[in-house]
């Protein structure tokens, strides 16, 4: 069997007799042992089994195949507005574009491209800095990147950005929205996340809709926070301005899988409007004398987990046995684990390892007062976590244990529950439990 | 008009786009079925996007669309689309059960599965698809068709999901209904292999006869599409769109053919005539003043809303712009459809129609004279629009006229109902396809292989054994049917009447009685499928004799209702024939005793039956009239 490899020209005859002319491409994890895919001249793909095909390579190396790049630094673009803005770019499905000759996904949008999709970018920006800066999967994520990333924004805070956009991942785009709200202290600006639910190669992509909204965003905004743009409804109507620590991603696919939990959205953005309309007026205004203060250290010893009936109690114990500093329990409810975990829990906070409840529910806040259980695991030692979100709790824990590591949990977990950038204690309004589909 | 096809190097290829009867679509569970029209739905408002690069590819036009935002709106009917359709949800794994389908058929087309099927990704900007792309996958290449005229090969069978149904479009908008969207089709595509009109017709006959003996296709209008290529030496390959009845094939090629010969026959005049396209001028003018007093209805009305009136010079192209291209089509139309669907306009006037429209003999020569032509030797052509629209439709049309000079120009068109075609937009470059990255290739092992045997699709020629052994056709009927595209029409109402009426019936009625009736001249288009059911119901539950079908169908030709027609020609009960009977030997009751009761059964035959005309079964009729002459003849006397 001749030899053939991705990139090269071949004609194949194969066990029934037809003769096909291709390129090779490389294969996909999908691919069946012995089979290469091949290009047809008509642009189609199709998988030929190599066992008692006749193969000839008619070109070596017919197509060139790029080898995958790692990030590219920085470009500096000048525009015809005045504000300075600063485009970072951490990877995900907003800035993935798969080639059509190879199928290659290539995860980083150039900024040509950014340029060509988002021309209100050149009509505000005196000076645009787009920033390739991480080229990662939201699910590979990890505190060391929150880290990078905080410092990486935060250099363009210091330096006058007016605002600061980044592009990331939406599966875990939430969590890293919460730890630049806690990581940039004397924020006075909005830093923006920006991400899409269908790739920006689609022509119904929603990246290039969410995009547009980060400008007018920085141009309008009253507030300084970390915020979430997203698409609000399946349509490409209008999108919302989440406040990071208050978001979560809600639906695995749809377009507007992110909504505000126990918190109206802070704006709406009309795209073919270019409107920005406020919507909630409970924010942190934007403000020239501020000093940022880039607090960016996160704990990698804490842990989230998710109680479920009959949950071995030993999970508790073996976390604080390896050395965890604090715990975040989803709680059934109101806020309650089964009686028999509690004791794992008085042992937890005993030896300084923080506990604290949060509930799946999502919607709502902890009681600890309303049943036994609830006022028995007050008694252990449980910080009750009020309506702040169990994944923003999860990240403010693990900063405030990175960045206070002198303190005393019992100061930890009163800062826990203290309100830094409005993550907790919310009033709890009818309308913002939504309304679902019951029929008719 | 007779044209060698051989000489003139006919080559046409054919597309083929089937929808195929699975339970669910191609890429979710939702159901193949249309959504009835009451359907409830919600709305979604999309808008699409292309980089540069892409635009690129695009057909201006085209282009232009999405560059301007045009807003899509998409119904989604409850219970006919998901969030998969929406572009909301990732595409589910192949349905399985099309596949198999689709791979039935292009066994019975001689075509060899592939290995390993990939779905692709065709960039489609119009709306039509959610995602802004028509997933597609060859499944089977090879095959071919047998032929009188020669073997045709196919090249690819593909399979692919239906696009979304256009509801309305307008200014800006375009509506959609999703209960289309992922149907999933077949694609066959031959070689341009066929030579002559009657050729394609009969190759797209039986590509469509092996994919209906599946017995896993949809049927009805819109559940096939048959695109055409077409060219000729010297001319081009021109693309037809939307063949949706095969009868209009041959028409649609032989259209093709004349309209191809007729441009190069301009091409040849305008050299003749020593015009170069450098005559073509580049600029138009305004001549509004020269019509503000119009009596022209279509010229005042444009102007009251503040349109304007425009005009090319075109010197020495007097009498082209007349030029016949295909039947009720001149070259001035084919230069209208530029104008239309480059700048949206309503169309163009041009001098070689002049006068009309209102438009005066005297208003006209002032044309001429503010252009500065002559009117013996030179042409016009007016656009009343407001002048952008106008400086689009006019570029698209100079640029249309250069090329007279070179020939046909590379288009994609669509087809009429009467088998011309008109121009819809230029031929596109290849297409860019992308991997699906969110399907899993499939292979075809033989598992799947094991499920396509199982769909039995019989030959052609073995539909002749079917019709004589299984349906009691005569072997002279059988054979006549399956030669003919009536073939499809025959299948569905025996499908549809099995148990009611006798095949036998609906065969000689087809075949026979329509093109007799069709010969004397009665409309028998007119008598469309679910008039044929209703009559073939009558007949098989005895509301009608088969005699009166004839009739029934003269009169529904003439414009008669269906449910009229039937009871005009309802079947007499026994007791009214027995009256009719009584009565015709009451009044001939002296021939008969003449001749003796026994020997009249031919007479009083003949009288009743013309007085029945049709309207009692010719045996129920003579077994009336024999018991009755019998107990004539039992009593003697009167
Ligand atoms: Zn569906």
């Amino acid at each position: 069997m001749v030899h053939v490899k991705p990139g090269d020209l071949v004609r194949v005859v194969t066990k029934s007799g037809i003769i096909l002319e291709g390129v090779v491409l490389p294969s996909t994890e999908f691919t069946s042992r012995g089979f290469i895919v091949l290009k047809l001249s008509n642009g189609y793909n199709i998988g030929v089994s190599l066992d008692d095909a006749k193969v000839d390579v008619l070109v070596e190396n017919y197509l060139k195949l790029a080898p995958s790049e790692g990030p590219q630094g920085t470009t500096v673009i000048r525009g015809d507005g005045n504000m300075r803005i600063a485009f970072v770019s951490t990877g995900g499905t907003i800035v993935s574009k798969v080639e059509y000759e190879t199928g290659a996904v290539k995860p980083a949008l150039s900024a040509g491209d950014l340029i060509e999709f988002v021309p209100e970018l050149k009509e505000i920006a005196a000076e645009l800095v787009v920033s390739d800066f991480m080229r990662k999967l939201s699910e590979n994520m990890t505190p060391k990147d929150w880290c990078e990333i905080s410092g990486e924004v935060g250099k363009y805070l210091a330096s006058g950005a007016d605002g600061v956009i980044v592009a990331h991942g939406t599966d875990t785009m939430a969590y890293t929205a919460a730890a630049l709200a806690f990581s940039l202290r004397g924020l006075g600006n909005p830093v923006i996340m920006v991400g899409a639910q269908r790739s920006s190669d689609r022509p119904s992509t929603d990246a290039l809709y969410n995009l547009r909204a980060c400008p007018l965003i920085i141009r309008e905004a009253p507030f300084a926070e970390v915020v979430v743009a997203m698409h609000g409804s399946s349509d490409d109507q209008y999108v919302l301005v989440h406040r990071g620590v208050r978001v979560r991603k809600m639906h695995s696919s749809r377009r507007d899988a992110f909504q505000s939990i126990n918190d109206l959205p802070l704006a709406k953005v009309y795209i073919q409007e270019r409107k920005f309309k406020l919507v909630n007026r409970n924010y942190i205004p934007r403000s020239r004398n501020v000093d940022l203060v880039v607090m960016n250290r996160f704990s990698d010893k804490v842990s989230l987990i998710k109680f479920y009936p009959g949950m071995d109690c030993e999970i508790i114990d073996y976390l604080v046995d390896r050395g965890y500093r604090g715990i975040i329990v989803e709680g059934t409810g109101l806020g309650h684990i089964r009686d028999e975990c509690i004791e794992s829990v008085r042992r937890a906070t005993e030896l300084g390892v923080i506990v604290a409840m949060s509930t799946q529910t999502v919607f709502g806040r902890v009681d600890l007062n309303v049943y036994t259980t609830g006022r028995k695991l007050l008694k252990a030692g449980v910080v009750p976590l009020d309506d702040m979100l169990a994944e923003v709790a999860f990240v403010k824990l693990s900063w405030l244990l990175g960045n206070y590591p002198d303190e005393e949990p019992s100061e930890i977990a009163s800062k826990l529950v203290t309100n830094l950038v409005n993550e907790i204690g919310g009033t709890q309004s009818f309308e913002l439990f939504p309304r679902w589909y019951h029929g008719d | 008009m007779e044209i060698d096809y051989k000489g003139i190097g006919l080559k046409v290829g054919l597309e083929i786009h089937q929808q195929l009867d699975s339970r669910s679509k191609l890429f979710c569970g939702c159901p193949t079925k249309l959504a009835p029209e009451d359907s409830k739905y919600y709305e979604v408002v999309r808008y699409m996007w292309l980089t540069k690069s892409e635009l690129g590819e695009l057909d201006p036009a085209a282009a232009y669309e999405v560059s301007k935002g045009r807003k899509i709106v998409y119904r989604v009917p409850e219970g006919h689309a998901c969030l998969v359709e929406l572009d909301e949800e990732p595409p589910h794994d192949v349905n399985r059960e099309s596949l198999v389908i689709a791979l039935a058929i292009a066994n019975a087309l001689n075509a060899q599965p592939v290995d390993e099927v990939y779905f692709m990704r065709k960039i489609v900007v119009d709306g039509s698809n959610t995602s802004g792309f028509q997933r597609t996958a060859i499944i089977a290449l090879g095959g071919y068709v047998e032929d009188e005229e020669g073997v045709v090969r196919i090249q690819t069978i593909a399979l692919e999901e239906d696009a979304a149904r256009k509801v309305d479009e307008g200014p800006g908008y375009v509506i959609y209904n999703l209960d289309r969207l992922g149907i999933p089709l077949i694609e066959i595509s031959t070689a341009p292999d066929i030579v002559s009109p009657d050729q394609a017709l009969r190759v797209a006959y039986k590509i469509g006869l092996i994919m209906r003996l599946s017995g896993r296709v949809k049927r009805g209008i819109g559940t096939i599409r048959q695109d055409l290529n077409i060219s000729i030496a010297g001319g081009e390959r021109i693309e037809i769109k939307g063949v949706d009845k095969l009868e209009l094939i041959p028409k649609v090629v032989k259209y093709e053919v004349m309209r191809q010969l007729s441009l190069l026959k301009i091409r040849d005049e305008l050299h003749k005539r020593g015009l170069r396209p450098e005559d073509v001028p580049e600029t138009f003018v305004d001549v509004t003043d020269t019509l503000k007093d119009s009596k022209s209805r279509i010229v005042r009305a444009s102007l009251e809303k503040g349109m304007r009136v425009y005009a090319l010079p075109l010197p020495g192209f007097k009498g082209v712009l007349a030029v016949e291209v295909s039947p009720g089509r001149r070259f001035g139309t084919e230069l209208s459809d530029y104008a239309k669907a480059w700048g949206g306009v309503g169309g163009i006037i041009h001098s070689d129609e002049l006068p009309a429209y209102g438009i005066s003999e005297s208003e006209v020569l002032q044309i001429y004279n503010r252009l500065g032509l002559d009117g013996g030797r030179d042409a016009f052509i007016l656009i009343i629009s407001d002048f952008e629209k106008a400086e689009r439709a006019f570029k698209a049309v100079i640029e249309r006229l250069k090329y007279a000079f070179i020939g046909v120009p590379r288009e994609t068109r669509g087809a009429n109902p009467d088998g011309t075609t008109r121009y819809l937009r230029p031929q596109p470059g290849a297409a860019r396809m992308y991997p699906e990255t969110d399907i899993r290739p499939v292979r075809i092992d033989e598992s799947i292989l094991m499920e396509v045997r199982k769909i039995y699709i019989p030959k052609p020629e073995e539909i002749l054994k079917i019709l004589i052994e299984g349906h009691g056709l005569s072997h002279d009927l059988a054979s006549q049917l399956i030669r003919d595209p009536l073939l499809h029409l025959y299948l569905d109402l025996v499908e549809e009447l099995k148990g009611v009426t006798s095949p036998q019936i609906i065969a000689s009625t087809l075949v026979a009685t329509m093109k007799s009736l069709k010969r004397e001249g009665v409309n028998v288009d007119k008598v469309d499928y679910e008039a044929l059911r209703e009559i073939f119901e009558a007949v098989g539950k005895g509301r009608i004799a088969k005699e009166a079908i004839p009739d029934v169908i003269k009169a529904i030709a003439s414009g008669t209702s269906v449910d009229k027609a039937l009871d005009s020609f309802k079947s007499l009960s026994v007791e009214e024939v027995e009256k009719i009977v009584d009565e015709v030997i009451t009044s001939n009751i002296d021939t008969i005793r003449t001749r003796g009761p026994e020997k009249s059964v031919s007479l009083v035959m003949g009288k009743v039956m013309s007085l029945v005309r049709g309207r009692a079964d010719g045996a129920i009729v003579n077994t009336i009239v024999r018991k009755k002459l019998a107990e004539l003849s039992k009593q003697g006397g009167p």
